[in-house]
């Protein structure tokens, strides 16, 4: 099964640390392989990395306002996508 | 083989095994395993693994019960790279694949993903980079444990390679085997540079990311003069800097002879050669090398050096510190030099958009007095014990010479009504940098007892060129005629007028440019320490009727170009082994 979602990363500091840390916490929570693509822009090529290694989720450095797309594929897929775009769009628990 | 450019700040070239240093003197020893010890070290790093985790998981339950879950998620961050799978198969197929040994493959691993933060242009992301080193240094504690062998006690020669170096540091440093130093950040006033001049050892810093760049055992020149570190050279490049360190020596230990003949020209014309310091620990070094004073103590280190703002009584200590050093020779003391970027002191630097032009210098001192004042009091009280003169830098305007001798009197007035002793008639002078300054110096020299001609400053505002910016660095240069012109009118206006007048900047210990000041009627330099031998031999070499020769020569060209070339070429004349 495969699922996918366009997010768009609203804190203020971006997908900073700990951020990163909460999302690659619930993606190591389901079966399914999770990868996050950033498309290309400006001078910089598309970036695909694996949802549940903190370090490559981190070399994203997707700051505020930037799109990626959440793409899993397993038996879980669905929830897994809802859960992690919610997270996102939740800010991640951060702000008012 | 990797060439890494930075700023050479002690020269000299050495060729040596390095030793890397993280910030706790962990050298990290790397070896290769035997196939049958692979799955041991595999073994190694797991439980080193887990046992960091164990050791973050008690450390932050214990934050949180004191500080709140705020502070304990920072440490969430070092859990989830410990966790993180993309990481330990990393470190895994190094020990796998290279045979290394759990600690060279962990550093080797930590020192990439460092590298990846500190590429990115995020500022906070890149802050994080912070985390990396830590991790490592955990896991790195754990496997290297309570065997880690020190720099105190050295078998064999070496360089130290470290992100930057603390003065506990070095401190502990075996002083007989240690050969060099290069690190990642610094200048030429950063603690590394300082000790290694003192050590007489060659020294580059700024190198950015050589820590990464460098395993412990890697050979490694480093070019103090040249102002670079050369990883693992090739044949070609060892034969040709062995060279250069034997032909190096012979040359130093025949400048070292010159140390205590005098300055003088052949025809018996006496020059006062000095040296500029940032700290008095530098003044054994610099007499030692036939420096008969200082002509610049850059005070600017007592603001860097130190999380608050530096006392009356800190000034106090280092300005007497440098006095007793010295004797009755002369101590020049320039004012605080800096713009408020460099230092913070708990408020945040509000951001000018060009700090060079701005509020800095003896204008900031102006806008400061309770500041400004702290240093003059410390200066005026350790006056008593030697021969102390004060420099104002930065001077623009007489308006401005003017008020800050004001308050220099004010001070004056306080010390005399709490009967503190001072010398009242101290001589204060000020550096002639900006081209303003320069350009009225009859005006200006009628009003102090001497000039210092600041070239460094002078050529950057002259020819408008910023010399740490590698895209025009190339235009910064002495031998511009216009920066000539300007050095010649100075001098003859303090020659004019009866005062002293000396050169401080870089361009006093360039060898290609003594002949020329010679010639232009200077008498008094200032320059490194180091720098001195060569310059007085020079002067020793020479009379000073071919010294104005030059100088004529020299100011009837219209190029850079051509001037650096006549000057290499008189020059090499007389001391063709510099060449």
């Amino acid at each position: 099964m495969q699922a996918s979602r366009d997010i768009v990363i609203s804190n203020a500091l971006g997908l900073h640390a700990r951020p990163a840390m909460q999302f690659v916490d619930l993606a190591n929570q389901f079966r399914s392989n999770i990868t996050v693509h950033k498309p290309a822009n400006n001078a910089e090529p598309a970036v695909d990395v694996d949802g549940k290694s903190v370090m490559q989720m981190i070399t994203l450095e997707a700051t505020q306002g930037t799109t990626l797309r959440i793409e899993a594929t397993g038996d879980d897929a669905t929830i897994a996508i809802e859960q992690l775009a919610g997270l996102v769009d939740d800010k991640f628990g951060e702000e008012q | 083989m990797e060439i890494i450019k930075g700023i050479g700040v002690s020269p000299g070239v050495v060729i040596c095994h390095a030793v890397v240093l993280d910030a706790e003197d962990l050298i990290i020893p790397r070896r290769t395993v035997d196939v049958i010890d692979v799955d041991a070290e595999l073994l190694r790093l797991q439980n080193a693994i887990a046992r960091a985790r164990a050791d973050l998981d008690v450390l932050r339950n214990d934050l949180t019960t004191t500080h709140g879950k705020d502070i304990a998620s920072i440490f969430d961050f070092h859990v989830g790279l410990l966790k993180d799978k993309t990481l330990t198969t990393q470190i895994v197929n190094e020990i796998k694949g290279n045979r290394s040994n759990a600690e060279y493959a962990v550093s080797v691993a930590m020192k990439k993903l460092a590298g990846t933060f500190l590429a990115m242009k995020d500022t906070y992301l890149s802050d994080r980079v912070k985390d990396v080193y830590d991790i490592e240094k955990r896991i790195l504690r754990t496997l290297i444990g309570a065997k880690h062998e020190g720099l105190a006690h050295l078998t064999q020669d070496v360089v130290v390679i470290a992100h930057d170096l603390l003065p506990s540091q070095t401190a502990a440093l075996d002083k007989t085997h240690v050969k060099g130093f290069a690190c990642d950040v610094g200048g030429r006033t950063s603690h590394t540079a300082i000790v290694a001049r003192a050590m007489a050892i060659p020294a580059v810093v700024g190198l950015g990311n050589v820590t990464s760049a460098i395993a412990g055992g890697d050979i490694v020149i480093i070019d103090g003069t040249r102002g670079m570190v050369i990883v693992d050279p090739d044949p070609e490049q060892l034969i040709e800097h062995q060279e250069y360190v034997r032909q190096h020596a012979r040359f130093e230990a025949e400048l070292a002879t010159l140390a205590h003949l005098p300055p003088i020209t052949t025809d018996g014309h006496a020059v006062l050669l000095m040296a500029n310091i940032e700290f008095p620990a530098e003044i054994d070094d610099a007499l030692a090398r036939g420096a008969e004073g200082i002509g610049l103590y850059r005070t600017e280190f007592l603001y860097m050096a130190s999380e608050v703002e530096p006392t009356e009584e800190d000034h106090y200590v280092a300005y007497a510190e440098a006095v007793r050093r010295l004797g009755d020779k002369p101590l020049v003391i320039r004012t605080l030099d800096l713009g408020a970027d460099k230092y913070v002191y708990g408020k945040g630097p509000s951001k000018e958009a060009n700090p060079f032009l701005g509020d800095r210098s003896i204008r900031m001192c102006l806008h400061n007095l309770p500041m400004f004042k702290a240093q003059l009091r410390a200066i005026l009280r350790a006056s008593v014990a030697g021969d102390i003169r004060i420099m104002f830098p930065m001077i623009s305007t007489i308006m401005e010479l003017r008020q800050a001798k004001l308050v220099l009197n004010d001070v004056m007035e306080e010390l005399e009504d709490e009967n503190v002793p001072f010398k009242r008639n101290l001589p204060v002078g000020m550096m002639v940098e900006v081209p303003a300054a320069a350009l009225m110096a009859n005006n200006f020299a009628r009003e102090v007892a001497f000039f210092s001609i600041g070239t460094n400053d002078l050529i950057q505002y002259t020819l408008a060129v910023d010399r740490t910016n590698e895209k025009v660095a190339g235009l910064f240069t002495p031998a511009h005629p216009a920066v000539l012109a300007l050095i010649r009118d100075v001098i003859r206006a303090a020659n004019r007028q009866g005062i002293s007048v000396s050169v401080c900047g870089e361009m006093a210990g360039e060898p290609i440019y003594t002949l020329l000041l010679l010639g232009l009627g200077l008498s008094n330099f200032s320059m490194n320490g180091p720098d001195v031998p060569e310059v007085k031999k020079i002067i020793r070499s020479t009379t000073t009727e071919h010294a104005r020769q030059v100088a004529r020569k020299v100011l009837s060209f219209d190029s850079e170009r051509q001037v650096s070339h006549y000057l290499r070429e008189e020059t090499r004349k007389i001391i063709p082994e510099a060449f």
